[in-house]
């Protein structure tokens, strides 16, 4: 089978590799560049737990071929702390109890940075019918939704302190708050 | 209403028990860093696809691998044949254990690689090692079989009938058991005496697990120690390797099962099945790691399933509504061969649950399995629980209404009442402690329900149907003793095995023999340990799901975790605690007697100021200078610990639902969970696994089920065709909480896992039937979809004419 060699920038670290065609995108971050924290539950785009964020907006990674990808910028899971500080995100997933086995959970969470991104202060409604591309088999559901509602106060707040709201215009809007500094993945963070 | 959970720095010592702290194990599972089985890559690793059977049932004529063998990349092929070939590198069954036996069971073979016959879709008839697992893929596709296919048969009543297919020549009429408990004739007598009866057939139906991850292993094997190292998605790795050691021919004890981060379980990774033997024997065979991962199409196939009951049942019934008797026959859905532990989740984890919350003087329950086409069923989160508590909650309604009564006030006048304890009931069991009528008060003042059926009739007045349902279940957990488990057939023991150790510089790790999935044992072990030496909670550590660092385990399934797990920890910190104080008696220069132990230190009775803390004799054992003469060096202890009993959680969950009979649509207005799983360890975790498990719950009412064809084919094989609810379908949930500690562990905990799976479903029908009142409906199957529904506000209204007009009017439009 023909090969490809394509870059990937993953979590802000460059990469060349080389993939047959048929290679899914998921599979090149996982077996290829040891990005594991993004989970393979139906290789069919049905479950979420692959998600990633392909040039910041959030993907299923089972779908997407790794050539279709080529020269693009990833986040995944492994990208949402920086510095050894958590992302919101991560913070409510775990004040909340937002995860169980876990194995949802960095889909999850992509699939809610995307979600908080477009919508900073979504309806409990909103949440749900943002998540409805992962699934979680775990948790009811009830939980993730206060995980994604506190990230959303945490991130929401942090403007307010600040006094306003810096828009980033490729990676969306960025809420910082002084030392807790957030900053979304795409902002340079190291890789794994 | 959720309870908030809090940074266990921030919580003192002595309260870490029964405290909300967040679960230590997150943070690795938040950035990515934990390590699930497919995340695995060894040095040289190879990797293996099975091929399935795509028929139902056949036989199978003839299997060309030559192709397969051919293709670049392709390392090996093997059928059955080559498992038996005279070279193999041991002496396995390659046949699957049944680890549980009744007395009229039939066992059957069940070949890890098929011989001449497949009997469902997706047994295992060859397997492919290859550099990559898409040239594995794509080698499983090269390969031909010739089938002949033969006529299938999916429902366990069919199966037993008369022209039903055959499918295994040691079980005639496709019977596995036929199985019986309680007293039939004294039923019988119930029944003729009785003044009012309510009946039922309802379906349970078959369930596919449906963990987040699939199944996967990992094999590594070193020829010049015999040492074969397995990670696989496991609920209980010591169990695994008993069964894996026999079924490929390797000692047990050259043989590691390790369950690295396993992405939930809910029973499907509790069994043993061919598939991970297969990549064990494999790996031993090429003397090269090799790693296996199901397609989530394979996990349709071959997860076992579980429910899948046939049953008609009746109540019986006194002039004032008291019970007098109940009558069950099911008939129960085993799939194509035994799995693990299949005879017993129909028989002793169904028929002895089936008084409920109820004080029923007479019951029989006669149960046959059936061999059917479908992937083996077995323990699905609840196992058989689910199954009694849904047939005695749906009588409890229909009961009720027989009788005219508020179906709140019906359960009521017949709990077994809160003096009633240990309570022994008709089918076998004797429940702990329960306080019934506390945990339906609490659930009723949730719900308000002085003001629902005002509100219900208002609502009907407006053309609205509201449906209140109630489920007052009962479970079993934390099965035991081992002595009675072995009398009914098990055969295993069910206690459960931990080693506390200290070390020399005074922090303590915690092996226990469960295996978490999900449920955050790391966390709440830590809570249990820390608090039983009295030192700080983040000098505790907990490993699990490895047989190489833990001696002994039975592993993590059945709610029993807490109960077992948690209460030999404790047994174990005791142990530990005794060594200590002869040490610090030796040191202070008292009496073992006269020393008491708090808050992590040792005092002299009397003399506080005579003490020594826990940490420094940790330190002193080590040292091993000054302890009393004879005292062997060193501080840790285990314990296998058997409880005297099982634990019996409890609880009254209710739905309030509205249901729009043109549509057929549901949409929940409440739904509240009351449950008393005795102490709480940390109620924080106790409240994640009801809520995920009322979700399980409320998919089975509405969503979920395995569906096969005339020729059985699953036509629910993806997430696209079978439902597993999403964010929007379940609604959010008000939990609450009564605590009756059960007397039969040091911890008065009962069990959680799989309460909120148990209480839902019935909770849920009743509710829709409720609404559905006026048009006739007493029941609907599940999954409840909006076309069952519809169709039965319709039926109903349309050869009934209805109890009501509007109703009838509304429901009769098709
Ligand atoms: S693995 Fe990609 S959506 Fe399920
Ligand atoms: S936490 Fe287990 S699937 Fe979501």
């Amino acid at each position: 089978m023909t090969e490809h060699d394509i870059t990937l920038t993953v979590n802000g670290t460059d990469h060349e590799l080389t993939v047959e065609p048929r290679t899914l995108l998921v599979h090149a971050l996982r077996d290829e560049l040891g990005y594991t924290g993004t989970n393979v539950g139906c290789e069919s785009s049905l479950c979420g737990a692959c998600t990633v964020h392909l040039d910041d907006d959030a993907v299923k990674s089972c779908t997407v071929l790794a050539v279709q990808a080529d020269g693009s910028t990833i986040e995944t899971v492994e990208g949402l702390a920086e510095d050894g500080q958590f992302h919101p995100i991560q913070d409510g997933f775990q004040a909340e109890h937002g995860l169980q086995c876990g194995y949802c959970t960095p889909g999850m969470m992509m699939a809610a940075t995307d979600l908080l991104e477009e919508n900073p202060d979504p309806s409990r409604e909103e949440i749900r019918e943002g998540l409805e591309g992962n699934l979680c088999r775990c948790t009811g559901y009830q939980n993730i939704v206060n995980a994604v509602e506190n990230a959303a106060e945490t991130m929401g707040s942090g403007a307010v302190a600040d006094g306003g709201c810096t828009a980033d215009g490729s990676a969306g809007s960025c809420c910082g708050s002084g030392e807790d500094e957030v900053r979304w993945p795409g902002d340079g963070g190291d890789a794994e | 209403m959720s309870i908030e959970s809090v940074d266990p720095d921030e919580v003192d010592a002595a309260d870490i028990l029964g405290s909300a702290i967040e679960r230590r194990e997150d943070p690795a599972l938040v950035t990515g860093d934990a390590e699930y089985t497919d995340d695995i890559q060894l040095q040289e690793m190879a990797h293996m696809a099975i091929l399935r059977s795509q028929y139902g049932h056949a036989r199978i004529e003839d299997i060309d691998t030559s192709d397969a063998e051919t293709m670049d990349g392709v390392v090996a092929v093997y059928t059955h044949d080559d498992l038996h070939r005279d070279d193999t590198p041991s002496g396995g069954s390659y046949s699957l254990p049944v680890g549980w036996l009744l007395d009229s069971l039939r066992q059957v073979d069940h070949p890890i690689l098929a011989d001449d016959r497949v009997r469902y879709q997706g047994d295992a008839i060859a397997v492919v090692v290859a550099e990559d697992r898409y040239v594995a893929h794509d080698a499983v596709d090269a390969i031909d079989v010739d089938y002949e296919r033969l006529d299938a048969v999916t429902d366990p009543a069919d199966a037993i009938g008369d022209d039903a297919p055959q499918l295994h020549d040691d079980a005639d009429g496709n019977v596995a058991f036929d199985w019986e408990i309680g007293d039939a004739e004294r039923t019988d007598q119930a029944f003729e005496s009785a003044a009012h009866t309510a009946s039922i057939e309802l379906e349970n139906q078959l369930l596919i697990p449906n963990a987040m991850e699939p199944r996967a292993a990992v094999a590594d094997y070193s020829p010049g120690t015999n040492e074969l190292d397995v990670f696989m998605t496991s609920q209980n790795p010591h169990l695994h390797r008993l069964l894996m050691s026999g079924v490929i021919g390797h000692p047990e004890h050259k043989l590691r099962i390790k369950a690295p981060e396993v992405g939930g379980g809910f029973g499907s990774k509790i069994h043993h099945y061919a598939d991970e033997a297969l990549v064990a024997w494999v790996a031993k065979d090429l003397e090269r790691p090799v790693k296996w991962t199901a397609t989530r199409t394979e996990t349709y196939k071959t997860d076992a399933q579980g429910r899948g009951h046939v049953t008609t049942a009746a109540l019986a019934m006194d002039e004032d509504g008291t019970i007098v008797g109940l009558r069950v026959d099911t008939e129960a859905n085993l799939g194509a061969y035994l799995s693990t532990f299949a005879p017993a989740v129909p028989t002793y984890l169904y028929g002895t649950l089936l008084s409920g919350q109820y004080d029923i003087p007479a019951i029989h329950c006669s149960v046959t399995g059936a061999f059917t086409n479908v992937p083996p069923v077995d323990a699905y989160r609840g196992a058989g629980r689910p199954e009694a508590s849904f047939v005695i909650e749906r009588l409890a309604k229909l009961g009720a209404e027989e009788m005219g009564m508020d179906p709140a006030e019906f359960r009521r006048q017949n709990f077994v009442p809160e003096d009633g304890f240990p309570y022994e009931t008709q089918v076998a069991v004797v429940y702990d402690s329960g306080d019934y009528e506390k945990a339906l008060d609490r659930a009723l003042e949730m719900v308000d329900y002085d003001s629902f059926r005002e509100r219900q009739e208002q609502a009907r007045a407006d053309g609205r149907y509201l449906g209140i349902g109630f489920s007052c279940y009962i479970e079993a957990c934390g099965l035991a003793p081992s002595e009675l488990a072995g009398q009914l057939g098990a055969q295993a023991g069910l206690w459960e095995s931990s080693l506390v150790r200290f070390h020399p510089s005074g922090t303590v790790t915690a092996y226990c023999g469960t295996s978490g999935h999900g449920q955050g044992h790391a966390t709440t072990y830590a809570q249990i340990v820390a608090n039983e030496l009295g030192i700080p909670y983040d000098d505790v550590e907990v490993v699990e799901g490895d047989t190489d660092e833990i001696p002994q385990g039975m592993g993590t399934y059945g709610s029993r975790s807490a109960a077992v797990g948690g209460s030999s920890l404790v047994k174990s910190s005791e142990k530990l605690v005794e060594k200590a104080r002869e040490i610090a008696a030796h040191q202070l220069e008292a009496d073992p007697a006269d020393i008491e132990f708090e808050g992590g230190e040792f005092h002299v009775a009397g003399a506080p100021d005579r003490s020594i803390g826990i940490k420094a004799v940790a330190q002193q054992s080590y040292l091993a200078h000054d302890i009393p003469d004879d005292m062997e060096p060193g501080l840790e202890a285990t314990s296998f610990y058997d409880p005297e009993n099982f634990v019996f959680p409890f609880g009254t969950h209710v739905a309030v639902v509205e249901v729009d009979p043109e549509s057929g649509e549901i949409d929940f207005e409440q739904y509240v969970a009351v449950d008393d799983v005795g102490n709480q360890i940390n109620p924080k975790i106790v409240e994640g696994q009801i809520h995920g498990g009322v979700a399980q719950g409320i998919g089975q009412a509405l969503y979920e089920g395995a569906e096969y064809d005339e020729n059985a084919q699953l036509v629910t094989g993806s997430m696209q065709d079978y439902a597993v609810p999403k964010a929007m379908h379940i609604p959010d949930m008000e939990t609450g909480s009564t605590v009756t500690e059960s007397p039969h562990n040091p911890l008065g905990v009962k069990g959680v896992g799989e309460a909120g799976t148990i209480a839902a479903p019935q909770a849920v029908v009743n509710a829709v039937t409720d609404a559905l009142e006026p048009f006739g409906v007493d029941h609907v199957e599940m999954p409840m979809t909006a076309e069952r529904v519809w169709t039965a506000a319709g039926e109903q209204a349309t050869t009934d004419g209805g109890t009501d007009e509007t109703a009838a009017d509304d429901g009769g439009e098709q």
